[in-house]
């Protein structure tokens, strides 16, 4: 029977738990509930309310209380109910966990997990649609993983919860029941740090993640039907650790280059990964780098208005093309 | 003859100060960068409260509880490496100061983000609760501290699992400049215990045993399941807020009026009084914080500096 995305990050979860008696998870409405989008449904039975923790409103509570009992050999697993409200914790995530390792000189280590369901598309307005990964990107110390597919969502939280430092983990909300395969019986991790490549090209790159990883993929089908151009996509699924070397590989093979991601333009990976190619791969360009992202706007709630701000297949395609003529 | 206790809370006392007082000395001469925060006049409140704690338990000490980690054993000759910013400080020269801990000693580093430790303390006595540890956890912050938002969170949340933790707040009547006043429109920090569902106590934080007293029967309250205690020990700091800092924002009698209950001499007049040889013991004191102190500046002395390439090491358990 195929598995949902978020069947499959309930799964992941729920197989840890078995695994190892000091995974658990905290978070407003997580117990009773089994969670907002019902990630945690059932563990409240089958767990006890000892490792199921029913918090507060409280962000800055469920990160730090994560963060005391990882750092005595715990494996919290923090829900955020809705990415949004990680700001709450803010000081917590860059402050607190993100420094630790380093200020203890290595002699501590902070392997938590900060679930947050990100992204836009579902009507959430400006208070449930963010994708927070920016505010993150440049705090060393914190990993940041954003799956695009049911295997990987679960594939990479468990890997998640095994890694021994704090990995933020941005589960697209768009995609929890509106993609679904068949996963192995199985256990497997998929390991944190690794790109996918999602579509084979020689033309050009789509460099891509989460949500973004669909609408890329069918931009990419109508641009070899319609266009006779071959793309590649790239889904990063982690931006950091982020896998620069496949992503310079596959750059240096198609020459040209579009990334595309459902956060703001400004300040948003896109930049970043186009200054290091322009760094590393500038040799092998043979035209501007281009993005396709959200516009330097809040997720605003009307429909036309959402629609007008994200990303699209019509909008990847149209880019894809202009830079196609170079 | 003195009796064991007696003679280690002396020793804390005398080495805690000793330490700090040639912390701010070397600061004056430059030889210690940055920002030193002197808990001189507040002594007794980590001493009374670490005593007697085990290794196990978990402590989140404050920027001015050198004797916290003294207390909680740990090496004063890496403690004074950190301050001196050394490759064989607790963090390798990362960071100075007490933003290190030692997590083999239950020593957890703070930020300069007073309070964010309060739910980190809760977190740990969590983890107690969960594996039937009987080990407590204790957070150490400032009045000023206690306006933030995760003192509240903490709070609450410990009230609601009656969690195995103290909150011992260091209430020295000024945040940096702020006075008390300005910082809240209550008298004692303690009473908002009550809105969280546990006790809170007030001791006097230059009396040893008063501290002693009301910190270990919350420790054995916490230990035997009956949760938080929220210990306000009424203290004052001799120095400015940093070394840097000349509190001229306080009235000049204030400082005079709180040396005349200094914890240390206070202690003494007890020892007087169960008729020990208090100038034997000084002495002999002394000279012993004296040679843990000057072993701990000629180790920190001496030691390396860190090489710059370690700055991005330490970030991740495997670097990428």
């Amino acid at each position: 029977m195929p598995t949902t995305y978020i069947k499959a990050i309930h799964d992941a979860m729920f197989e840890e738990m078995k695994r190892d008696e000091n995974v658990f998870v905290l978070g407003e409405d997580v117990g009773i509930l089994g969670g907002a989008f019902k990630a945690t449904e059932g563990f409240l039975q089958e767990f006890g309310p000892e490792r199921v923790i029913d918090t507060p409103i409280a962000e800055s509570l469920i990160v730090g209380a994560a963060i005391g009992a990882a750092v005595l050999g715990m494996r919290p697993i923090a829900e955020m109910q809705f990415a949004d409200f990680i700001s709450c914790a803010y000081d917590q995530i860059i402050n607190m966990a993100g420094t630790l390792r380093y200020r203890h000189g290595g002699g501590a280590q902070v392997p938590i997990v900060i679930r947050g369901p990100s992204g836009a598309g579902v009507h959430g307005g400006l208070f449930h649609s963010q994708n927070p990964e920016s505010y993150f990107l440049s705090v060393p110390g914190l990993k940041i993983v954003a799956p695009a597919t049911a295997y990987d969502a679960k594939g990479l939280l468990k890997a998640s919860i095994r890694d021994n430092d704090p990995v933020l983990f941005f589960e697209h909300k768009y995609l929890y029941r509106r993609i679904q395969e068949e996963l192995p019986e199985e256990d497997y991790i998929v390991p944190l740090g690794q790109a996918a490549l999602r579509r084979e090209g020689s033309e050009m790159t789509f460099i891509t993640y989460s949500a973004m990883v669909h609408p890329s993929l069918a931009a990419a089908e109508r641009l070899e039907k319609e266009d006779g151009l071959s793309v590649e996509v790239i889904d990063l699924r982690s931006l950091r650790p982020l896998d620069w070397d496949a992503v310079f590989r596959s750059v240096r093979k198609t020459s040209k280059v579009v990334i595309i991601h459902e956060d703001r333009r400004t300040g948003g990976i896109g930049g970043e990964i186009s200054a290091r190619l322009s760094e590393e791969c500038f040799e092998s360009l043979d035209g501007p780098i281009m993005r396709v992202t959200s516009e330097d706007t809040h997720y605003a709630f009307s429909p036309p208005l959402e629609e007008f701000i994200l990303p699209n297949v019509d909008k990847i395609v149209a880019k894809a093309r202009t830079l196609a003529a170079y | 003859m003195e009796n064991k206790e007696d003679r280690e809370l002396y020793f804390y006392l005398k080495l805690t100060r000793e330490f700090e007082d040639r912390v701010s000395k070397l600061h004056r001469q430059g030889k210690i960068l940055g920002g030193v925060y002197s808990g001189r006049g507040q002594e007794a409140i980590v001493v009374g409260v670490c005593y007697g704690l085990r290794r196990e338990d978990f402590i989140a000490p404050l920027h001015r509880d050198m004797g916290a980690f003294l207390v909680k054993g740990v090496d004063p000759n890496r403690l004074m490496a950190q301050l001196f910013g050394k490759k064989t400080g607790l963090s390798k020269g990362k960071d100075s100061f007490l933003h290190a801990g030692d997590l083999s000693r239950g020593v957890f580093g703070a930020t300069s983000m007073l309070a964010s430790t309060l739910p980190v303390a809760a977190g740990a006595a969590l983890k107690f609760r969960m594996k039937k540890e009987s080990h407590v956890a204790v957070a150490f912050f400032g009045e000023g501290a206690s306006s933030r938002g995760d003192f509240h969170e903490a709070l609450n949340f410990a009230g609601i699992h009656k969690l195995p933790v103290l909150f011992v707040c260091e209430n020295n009547f000024y945040a940096y400049s702020t006075p008390q006043n300005m910082q809240m429109a209550v008298e004692d920090v303690a009473i908002r215990a009550e809105g969280y569902g546990f006790k809170g106590a007030v001791c006097s934080g230059n009396d040893l045993h008063a501290v002693m007293k009301t910190a270990h029967a919350a420790v054995e309250r916490a230990r035997e399941g009956e949760g938080p205690t929220l210990i306000e020990c009424k203290t004052y700091r001799y120095h400015g807020h940093s070394e840097h800092d000349q509190p001229f924002y306080r009235p000049q009698n204030e400082l005079i009026e709180w040396e005349s209950r200094d914890p240390i001499q206070r202690f003494e007049i007890y020892l007087e009084k169960k008729g020990y040889n208090v100038d034997q013991m000084k002495a002999d004191t002394e000279r012993e914080v004296k040679a843990i102190t000057d072993e701990a500046v000629r180790f920190a002395e001496e030691s390396p500096w860190p090489e710059g390439k370690e700055a991005i090491e330490d970030l991740y358990a495997n670097p990428f």
